[in-house]
């Protein structure tokens, strides 16, 4: 049995989750045929365990995303199970294609077992849910909660040409002004919650970011009281994260905030109330205020 | 202009969640609220109808407790409410048949909702239902304007943001934007008590939904993490520091 993975791109380079989709196709024991769309990624993906072939789907739709014209291009050369990331733009493929194909869609899967059996955080990780997939369905799988495929293989590639009509046009492209991470995307996020005083300290926060490669997070009530940007707010109405390492400074750890964090690998909690519902989830707990562990932290990994 | 919203009830987010028999006990959620992104669309919809004096039809699939949010909808504006019952719909694909078919009914020209419901937090309705209609969907909006028959909204891309435009039957899903929500008012609350609510099945849309290859075998609580190790004082950050690259190897 072979999966279909729509393979998630970062420029013509494949995105590390392409690695995770493969890895989990293989560990259920099937191959992958991978998609790859505008051909970006084909030559590193065919060599990739677990790869079975290669199809680079080229089009001048590839050129903007419009989910419509990507999933009606790539639905072309989609069979049986299809596996995509459940990025913002590969639930949105996700979606459209199982509407199309009428088969159901599994969005944001962090296990799959044989059988075909899935577990999904629902209610923002208040609650797993497990779903048995009997025939065809699109299933979308959270970044980093599956092993990646090793480098290896030489899997054949083969090109289909295939556009789609697009409906939407670009009429100006705003470059982000920061380059700091986005709280999806990294490896290592420190958040700030209301206990940090103001605003302005958190660039204590971004200190302690730039040192080790991190993305700056903020709870709800920082966002909405002191108008940090919505991008940052991790949580239930912000962003589900799932980093190596999560630490979170001056945040009580309300329920919606647990809900959007909890399953980082792993939890470090500096409060100074010793009772902050936060330390039930933390790996490490600090009972400090910032003021004085943000220093002794930023010492610690300097010295590193 | 037709203008159609689609909205869920949800269990409020501060509500917990308790599993009996290996499901979700809907009868000890507290409180069920409008989906919270759902709300940005509601708002929005509601500064459309305000600038084009169109017709807002608030739209949701779902079980009859669902209904009061439907009143809540119509307490801020909303005209026309649709309820669709939920009975016999088996996965997420079936809800978007039905919403799809509800908007092809009410001859919305435009359709907004939440960019994920709050519960299942799958993000599959906006595009599903574009999809179903043939429709353009641009995701992750929290503004849309209008020239004419085109609409105008900015979407986060992979560098920062850009300025889109579509026109036809155009969907939008909604993420939480920096628009002050409406709360309603006591006459709207009231008008709302009065507003009848069309209920339809899917043998009304002429929908015959049939099975789906997924079936929900259980939903459990999350796995328990050990408990954590504990320190009192600044004076043991190093130790976590080192705890973090020995013990956990993660810097």
């Amino acid at each position: 049995m072979s999966f279909t993975i729509i393979a998630e791109t970062n420029g013509d380079a494949l995105h590390p989750t392409t690695y995770q989709l493969i890895g989990a196709a293989s560990s259920v024991g099937s191959n992958s045929i991978v998609l790859c769309p505008n051909g970006n990624g084909a030559s590193e993906a065919a060599n990739i365990n677990g790869v079975e072939k290669v199809i680079s789907v080229v089009g001048d739709c590839f050129d903007i995303f419009d989910g419509g014209a990507w999933s009606n291009a790539l639905n072309s050369v989609c069979e049986g199970k299809i596996l995509i990331s459940a990025s913002p733009n590969g639930r949105e493929i996700a979606a459209r294609i199982a509407a199309k194909r009428g088969i159901p869609v599994v969005q944001d899967i962090v296990s799959i077992t044989e059988g075909i059996k899935v577990e999904r955080p629902i209610y923002s990780g208040k609650a797993v849910e497990t779903v048995t997939i009997s025939g065809d369905a699109v299933i979308t799988l959270r970044p980093n909660a599956f092993e990646a495929a090793e480098k290896g293989g030489d899997a054949t590639i083969s090109t289909v040409n295939q556009s789609a009509d697009i409906k939407i046009s670009i009429q100006e492209a705003i470059n982000k002004a920061s380059e700091r991470l986005d709280v999806t995307e990294a490896d290592i996020i420190i958040s700030g919650g209301r206990g940090m005083g103001a605003i302005e300290n958190f660039s204590q926060l971004e200190d302690i970011a730039d040192i080790v490669g991190a993305a700056v997070g903020a709870s709800r009530a920082v966002v909405d009281e002191w108008g940090m940007p919505h991008r940052m707010q991790v949580g239930q109405t912000g962003k589900t994260v799932t980093p190596s390492l999560y630490i979170a400074v001056g945040i009580s750890g309300a329920i919606q905030h647990l809900a959007g964090m909890r399953s980082s690998k792993y939890i470090v909690a500096i409060n100074k109330d010793p009772d902050a519902p936060i330390f039930g989830v933390a790996d490490y707990g600090i009972v400090a205020t910032w003021e004085e562990a943000i220093p002794a932290l930023k010492s610690a990994l300097s010295e590193l | 202009m037709n203008i159609a919203v689609l909205l869920k009830q949800v269990p409020d987010t501060t509500a917990k969640i308790t599993i009996s028999g290996g499901k979700v006990d809907e009868n000890s959620v507290s409180k069920w609220s409008m989906s919270p992104y759902d709300e940005y669309a509601l708002e929005s919809g509601l500064q459309m109808k305000e600038a084009t004096g169109g017709n807002l039809i608030a739209i949701t699939c779902g079980p009859e407790r669902s209904k009061k949010m439907l009143t809540d909808a119509a307490a801020v504006g909303a005209d026309t409410l649709i309820h669709i019952s939920d009975d016999g719909v088996k996965d997420s694909t079936h809800v978007q048949r039905l919403l799809a078919a509800a908007i092809k009914k009410y001859e919305a020209q435009i359709i907004l909702c939440g960019k994920q419901a709050a519960d299942t937090n799958g993000g599959s309705t906006g595009p599903g239902v574009a999809e179903i209609l043939d429709a353009a969907c641009v995701t992750l909006v929290s503004e849309v304007s209008h020239i004419g028959d085109t609409f105008v909204t900015m979407r986060p891309s992979a560098t920062g943001t850009e300025k889109v435009s579509l026109s036809g039957i155009s969907v939008f899903a909604f993420d939480k934007g920096n628009t002050e929500l409406r709360r309603p008012n006591v006459r709207g609350i009231m008008m709302a008590k009065k507003k009848v609510i069309e209920s339809i099945s899917a043998g009304d849309l002429g929908i015959s939904l049939g099975d789906s290859s997924i079936i929900i075998d259980s939903q459990n609580p999350p796995p328990e993490k050990p408990a954590g190790q504990k320190f009192e004082g600044a004076e043991h950050v190093p130790t976590v520091v080192s705890k973090l690259r020995n013990e956990a190897n993660v810097i």
